[in-house]
């Protein structure tokens, strides 16, 4: 069974595609990653997907609803976590839970059992009549995902879910996300641009850059398909090096990032010896080196060429917003 | 709270000494002007939830459940229409312990006008709202709405000792109708500047139009 299917989904601004023809589908119960950097156009897809964004052109199919004709069928069957809060931290975490609820047409008399198991689920039943403004930031993303579980979702999305949180309460929210696919069957749709988040969690990922998806594969396959292992290393002339390595072919692919060399190779302890022969013939200083399996972020670098990088943009707007509201107030 | 207590209070004990409307009180004169400009303040001041709800966020919560844009906007409407009669009525009870004349009968004839007057004045508020994306913008436009509104309204002093070339800027003033409607009610002997059948019949279709544009732009803009 299909849960989510696009056609040509594109999202055109004034002078800027922020996502472009993607054709993608999702199984039910699977944990779908959207793997990119910030402003790759994650949010944006996932946007349209929840029908608050209308498309450009092309268009998608929600729980086999049209995102365009039946926008009503499709937000009935979705719950969704944003990327940025969205939760009134005036009220109390369980009068949040009722508002929604309300919204969402949950029958009255099933609506406090119902908050209830979800609220145990993310182990905030405790303080439920607290006010939000004393939750922390990883205690509110709960809350967060609790809310968005209260209508029984068959999908999922959940816009970078843990940006932001300490080590801690990441672990938290991805033990629960692991319990709720487990527990419910539920399709999820994740975005990320943590490397680690998408290789722990996801049954597949789609690395989207510059508006497109430039793969998608399960973590272990996008690993695999680099083919190799990689050696990392910091020099006093990378550039010289890296233009002899190529020469001599001693390995499958180089690319040359802010400080260090990233090779890939197919062995990595025979390559090692040549290269460090090779370096010293030719003058160059090694100051590091070290062999690794690759992860996803190698995935990425393969693909994009880029590393992924975080910027902090919009959460300090967050934050300004929220102290203009208390001086208005 | 504090405004229309100065405006009553000061501006009401002042203005007694240079305008006079024959055979009425000053402050019975005011008392209406003063709640009409705290009902035009509040409902188009309050018009900026909508652009909170969306600068934290909480309104895509709402966008992405599944409710009619026009029920979030009528959910708008009631909540910012309930603080600004709060207020309004609050005024009326500050008009009872300055001694304003008033008689029960004439304050239970102005609360359904004052309901009438807020809903055409909520709207104005969430039109701006609307089309405003930060919170400074929206304050410049609505100061420029609510004081122009507010000045012409004959909230201060009476229309008809004005010139008549200025005469017809209040006469296309909604509000000017919203304040005199309350003084018809709430003052015995008033004459109104129309009929008051016919001035309310005026406010009943600002409300409509300013109803049908603002579910348009909000639905719109969303």
């Amino acid at each position: 069974m299909i849960a989510i299917e696009t056609i040509d989904l594109t999202k055109r601004f004034e002078n800027l595609i922020a996502v472009d023809k993607v054709n993608l589908k999702v199984d039910q119960g699977e944990i779908f990653g959207l793997l990119g950097p910030n402003g790759a156009g994650k949010s944006t897809f996932i946007s349209m997907l929840c029908t608050i964004l209308k498309p450009s052109s092309g268009t998608a199919k929600v729980e086999g609803y049209d995102i365009m004709r039946e926008a009503g069928d499709v937000r009935r069957s979705i719950g969704i976590v944003f990327q940025d809060p969205s939760i009134d931290d005036k009220l109390t975490g369980m009068e949040n839970m009722e508002l929604h609820a309300d919204l969402y047409d949950v029958p009255r008399d099933v609506m406090h059992s119902r908050i209830n198991e979800v609220l145990q689920l993310v182990e905030l039943e405790d303080r439920a009549s607290h006010n939000v403004n004393t939750y922390s930031g990883g205690m509110r993303r709960r809350l967060e995902i609790a809310r968005s579980l209260i209508h029984y979702p068959r999908v999922l999305f959940l816009d970078e879910p843990t940006v932001g949180l300490d080590p801690q309460s990441r672990e938290h929210i991805w033990n629960y996300i692991r319990a709720l696919k487990k527990r419910e069957n539920i399709t999820i749709i994740l975005t990320t641009h943590y490397m680690e988040e998408a290789d722990k969690l996801c049954d597949r990922i789609a690395i989207i850059d510059k508006s497109k998806i430039i793969a998608l594969d399960t973590p272990q396959k996008l690993r695999c398909e680099l083919g190799g292992e990689t050696i990392l290393i910091e020099s006093n002339n990378n550039d010289l090096l890296s233009e002899k390595i190529t020469e001599a072919k001693l390995v499958d692919n180089i690319m040359i990032t802010e400080k260090e060399l990233n090779l890939t190779v197919k062995n990595a302890h025979t390559a090692l010896a040549r290269i460090v022969e090779l370096a010293v013939s030719i003058g160059v200083y090694i100051d590091n080196i070290s062999i690794r399996e690759p992860d996803l972020n190698d995935v990425f670098m393969y693909y994009t060429g880029r590393e992924i990088r975080e910027g902090g943009g919009s959460k300090e707007l967050t934050g300004m917003a929220a102290r203009m509201r208390g001086r208005i107030k | 709270m504090v405004t229309p207590i100065l405006w009553l209070v000061i501006f009401g004990s002042g203005l007694r000494l240079s305008v006079s409307i024959p055979g009425v009180n000053y402050l019975q004169f005011l008392l209406p002007g003063i709640i009409a400009q705290t009902l035009l303040f509040t409902a188009i001041f309050l018009g900026i939830s909508v652009i909170w709800d969306r600068q934290f966020g909480f309104m895509k919560e709402i966008l992405v459940a599944p409710i009619g844009r026009t029920s979030i906007f009528a959910g708008k409407m009631f909540g910012v229409g309930t603080a600004a009669m709060f207020q309004g009525l609050i005024v009326i009870l500050l008009g009872i312990i300055i001694a304003v004349p008033l008689t029960l009968y004439g304050v239970s004839l102005a609360i359904p006008i004052m309901i009438l007057i807020t809903v055409g004045l909520t709207c104005i508020g969430l039109i701006i709202a609307s089309l405003m994306t930060s919170l400074e913008s929206f304050g410049t436009i609505v100061t420029f709405v609510n004081m122009p509104m507010f000045f012409l309204s004959g909230a201060l002093f009476p229309v008809t000792s004005l010139p008549s070339w200025l005469q017809w800027v209040f006469y296309i003033n909604p509000l000017t109708y919203g304040v005199d409607t309350l003084r018809g009610v709430m003052i015995p002997g008033w004459h109104t500047l129309l009929p008051i059948s016919y001035e309310i019949l005026i406010i009943c279709v600002f409300d409509v139009v300013m109803v049908v544009i603002g579910t348009y732009l909000f639905t719109k803009r969303q």
